[in-house]
């Protein structure tokens, strides 16, 4: 099964687990299952409208899927994705809380 | 394939007997030889930033003989840069880091010229202060400046070697439009600045930013003697606590707003208002707004008063271990949602954390959760241990 490389940021939210075994054909199923497993990446990952972050940038064996198919980029068994946070020195995007409280 | 920054020197750049000596491990390697070395003495490598990244970068270029470098800071070293940013030293603390690198920098290699800017790197300045380099490396520590540099980079038209940091992991890539994709093709926008951490509490491990630095450093001589492949449309991700190197590929995205063939961007814009937030890391400590403050002596005040005062103390509890208050309770900010129930609408509250803009957040938090009596105590411990109780120990 596909397979997801979690950046020190957001492991946080995985249990401090690095690597995700993950079930989808496509980019967009594995990410999906990947907040399912881990709700609460969800935010971290989406926007309210439930469409990437414009600065996380997903990366499927080396190449950024945005000059693949996107989410729609299909995935095999061996697939090996990773999330690249924008990171500036000391610095990351991180979003700690929903502020409205309702987690 | 090999890019090199400029052409040959000219004749008149040659290198003196004690040069041929100080250098001639590079001398005798036939990647870089007398025609290299002149390359680099020729160099002029623009650094933004002497601190963590900035540090190992230009202590290497120095002392590898690039003949011109430039630093940009407007901060003053202190005792907690000192983990990480070794261009400075103890002896040096309380002095500009301009003037503090410089004399670091010219005690390795008197053979070289430094020119410092003790300047904030903006908008205003940039352009100017970049036009007479050949090269820029970004060893910043906030988005603003990221974006500044790179648009700098893109609009002047040279290699933008960029380096960046979080705890234990790094990036490094070299952005150079001519030939590749620049910053704002893999980052079109920053994130939001409700969800960036203050640097000063993001934490990173020391010697990271050594690693890091060291690579952005390599990049450069590699582009300047004009050798091997360079990170150009490669963005290299190493993992301390792995020690994995990865590097994924990047693409010029054809919609970039400053580097496609279509800009949007002709001309350096405001920053601070693209990213919400300033270009240094210095008040990422955003407050909750005045009215919301209270300050350490009128807290203390209240104590002495004997008034009825909940202090919440919201950092980590290794953070508790360094110090706290005797009056305060911890309730880490991550555990802070689950337990609202624990608040009582109303008690008076206090909100703290090391410098008041975690608190400030979680203060928001608990307003709109309708726990209103609420006061974030400005400068957090940082302050209480400045003004109050001045044997505490700062961190
Ligand atoms: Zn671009």
């Amino acid at each position: 099964m596909p397979n997801i490389r979690i950046p020190t940021p957001l492991r946080t939210y995985t249990n401090g687990d690095t690597d995700i075994t993950v079930k989808g054909n496509t980019v967009g199923e594995a990410l999906h299952d990947l907040t399912n497993q881990h709700v609460e990446l969800k935010q971290h990952l989406y926007n309210e409208d439930g469409k990437l972050r414009a600065f996380v940038n997903i990366f499927l064996d080396g190449d950024d899927v945005r000059n693949l198919n996107g989410e729609n980029t299909a995935l095999n068994p061996e697939s090996s994705l990773r999330i690249v946070p924008s990171v500036a020195g000391g610095c990351m995007y991180k979003h700690t809380l929903n502020m409205n409280g309702n987690q | 394939m090999s890019i090199a920054v400029n052409p040959p020197p000219a004749e008149d750049v040659q290198l003196s007997n004690d040069e041929i000596i100080r250098y001639s491990r590079h001398l005798i390697m036939p990647e870089v030889t007398l025609s290299g070395q002149r390359k680099l003495k020729d160099a002029k490598v623009l650094c933004v930033g002497t601190g963590g990244l900035g540090s190992p970068v230009a202590l290497y270029l120095a002392a590898a003989g690039v003949g011109n470098i430039g630093m940009v800071d407007y901060d003053i070293v202190e005792a907690n840069n000192l983990q990480r940013q070794i261009i400075h030293g103890t002896s040096t603390i309380g002095q500009l880091k301009v003037e503090s690198a410089k004399n670091r920098l010219l005690d390795i290699n008197p053979h070289i010229n430094i020119t410092v800017h003790n300047n904030l790197f903006t908008s205003q300045n940039a352009l100017e202060l970049a036009e007479p380099y050949d090269l820029i490396i970004d060893g910043t520590d906030n988005f603003p400046t990221r974006y500044l540099v790179n648009d700098v980079c893109v609009l002047q038209n040279k290699p933008n070697v960029y380096g960046s940091i979080f705890r234990f992991e790094g990036q490094v890539s070299v952005f150079w439009a001519e030939h590749g994709p620049c910053y704002r093709c893999l980052f079109p926008e920053p994130p939001p600045p409700g969800l960036v951490p203050s640097c000063a509490e993001g934490g990173v491990l020391g010697i990271l930013p050594g690693t890091i630095g060291t690579m952005q450093a390599t990049e450069a001589i590699k582009l300047i003697v004009g050798i091997g492949e360079p990170l150009i449309g490669k963005l290299l991700l190493y993992d301390a606590l792995a020690m994995s190197v990865d590097t994924v590929r990047l693409k010029k995205s054809p919609d970039c707003v400053i580097c496609s063939s279509q800009p949007t961007i002709t001309e350096l814009i405001d920053y601070e208002q693209f990213c919400g937030m300033p270009l240094h890391d210095q008040t990422d400590e955003e407050g909750a707004g005045e009215e919301w403050d209270i300050t350490v002596s009128q807290l203390n005040d209240k104590f002495k008063e004997g008034a009825p005062i909940r202090l919440i103390d919201v950092r980590e509890d290794f953070e508790w271990d360094i110090v706290h208050l005797p009056q305060a309770e911890l309730i880490p900010m991550g555990d802070l949602p689950g337990r609202l129930s624990e608040f009582d609408t109303t008690d008076e509250h206090v909100i703290m954390c090391r410098t008041g803009g975690r608190s400030a957040q979680m203060l928001q938090l608990l307003v709109s959760a309708g726990i209103t009596k609420v006061k974030n105590l400005k400068g957090g411990i940082r302050a209480w241990a400045t003004e109050i109780d001045t044997e505490l120990p700062i961190y």
